[in-house]
């Protein structure tokens, strides 16, 4: 069956856009990649996904599938004859991993957006908050190579785009999460050996000058 | 062996709700440990370190957090009646609503219930609400599952009981009939469900609980 009917509505610099290009690489599934401008959004976009007119979006057949982490479970059950499994075949596992990309859709986002648009105590209070959602994810690790289980997997693609924002994050934040937190550090470098994560994700320093751009705007 | 399963929760929330209509369809016999919220058991810190939060269930010693996760657990984990479609796509679109009722849906109309039917807070919950209504016209049954339930009904489930008891409590109307009367039907079906009315907690309870939380604009 040609793949070639798979179409990836997405922004370069978008982390869950990463998400699904990380799985559709996993998967080594053959897509049309489609930028897409945030400030002029393409027809076909704001027709594939009404609800919310954002990326990522994917189209199969025609037919669009939104939201990230729903995209890449999508991909693991419909190429789910090519390896590896994204998600664990254990009902248990599987609830597992749902959970920790559930925990990093909840605080990820929000907490490091934070951090580069305050200032003073306020950004100091979620440079706090940030380091203890961080600080949650070093526990789970602990002595495993990835989030849940042995192999790389869902809750790995949901978090790991972060990483690229940790440089920001540093800078801005006058952080250092590396040092904080080593096994995530670790982790980050393991997942980084893999092509599909190091091909799909945007560059670290770009997205801290894109940051900055958006700082200036603001005036701040 | 015999499963051992156990669900603590309170009565009365939503999300303990969605819970317990799962396990029903499944036709699971349970253990229901009530929390009082004020005063969290060891047991449910232990289960539930990161969040603190209930539902959480926990089969056999293992235990699992946050409800639209516990569902599709309960989906995985028991055969019986489908809770998912088993078309990847059709699965996808039910997960993305899903999702939809809990990012967008569900807060707006949260805003509009602490905001006292305020007219802007009404027209953001109306504008989510009308996507859901739009998908139940789209799909003409009876149900978002089709003839059954599936994971969007669940997942609807505030709207369908405790939305209503909160408009009562207010004295506000988000869900007007004239307005969303697929939903409206929807309700009154979904909440006639054996597997939902069982464990629902009188509607009394719900909106003297809204009005003390609430009331007194």
């Amino acid at each position: 069956m040609a793949d070639s009917d798979v179409i990836l509505l997405d922004l370069w610099i978008s982390v869950f856009g990463a998400r699904v290009r990380i799985a559709l690489a996993e998967k080594g599934v053959k897509y049309e990649y489609r930028e897409e401008k945030l400030d002029d959004k393409s027809p076909l976009l704001l027709e594939m996904n009404p609800v919310h007119k954002k990326i990522p979006v994917l189209i199969h057949h025609g037919k669009p599938v939104c939201e990230s982490n729903i995209i890449v479970q999508y991909i693991d059950e419909t190429w789910h004859a090519n390896s590896p499994p994204l998600l664990p075949s254990d009902p248990y596992l599987r609830a597992q991993a749902r959970f920790w990309a559930d925990f990093v859709d909840k605080k990820i986002y929000e907490g490091a957006k934070k951090i580069w648009t305050t200032k003073g105590e306020e950004q100091e209070a979620a440079k706090k908050e940030f380091m203890d959602v961080l600080k949650v994810l070093e526990g789970q690790l602990g002595e495993k190579p990835y989030l849940v289980g042995e192999s790389f997997g869902f809750a790995d693609i949901a978090m790991i785009p972060f990483c690229i924002w940790f440089y920001t994050l540093n800078k801005i934040g006058n952080m250092n999460i590396e040092k904080e937190c080593p096994k995530l550090a670790a982790w980050v470098k393991r997942c980084m050996e893999r092509e599909s994560v190091t091909k799909s994700l945007p560059d670290a320093h770009k997205f801290y000058e894109l940051v900055l751009e958006m700082q200036k705007k603001k005036g701040q | 062996m015999a499963d051992e399963v156990k669900l603590y929760g309170f009565p009365g929330s939503p999300y303990v709700s969605r819970v317990t209509t799962a396990l029903n369809l499944k036709g699971i016999k349970y253990e229901f440990v009530a929390e009082d919220l004020s005063n969290k058991s060891a047991d449910l810190l232990k289960y539930n370190p990161v969040h603190k939060k209930v539902p959480v269930l926990v089969h056999n010693g293992k235990p699992i957090s946050e409800s639209l996760v516990i569902v599709e657990y309960i989906d995985d984990a028991w055969k019986g009646v489908p809770i998912l479609p088993q078309d990847t796509y059709e699965k996808a679109q039910a997960r993305f609503w899903a999702k939809f009722i809990d990012d967008k849906c569900t807060p707006a109309i949260f805003k509009a219930i602490t905001n006292h039917g305020e007219e802007q807070a009404v027209a953001e919950a109306q504008e989510q609400l009308q996507f859901l209504e739009n998908e139940l016209n789209v799909k003409g049954k009876k149900f978002f599952g089709g003839d059954n339930i599936n994971l969007v009904d669940i997942a609807a489930t505030f709207i369908a009981y405790w939305l209503g008891a909160a408009e009562e409590a207010l004295g506000i109307k988000v869900l007007s009939k004239d307005k969303f009367p697929k939903i409206t039907e929807w309700c009154g079906n979904y909440i006639n469900c054996q597997v939902v009315k069982d464990d629902l907690v009188p509607r009394e309870a719900i909106v003297a609980f809204f009005r003390k939380r609430f009331g007194n604009a």
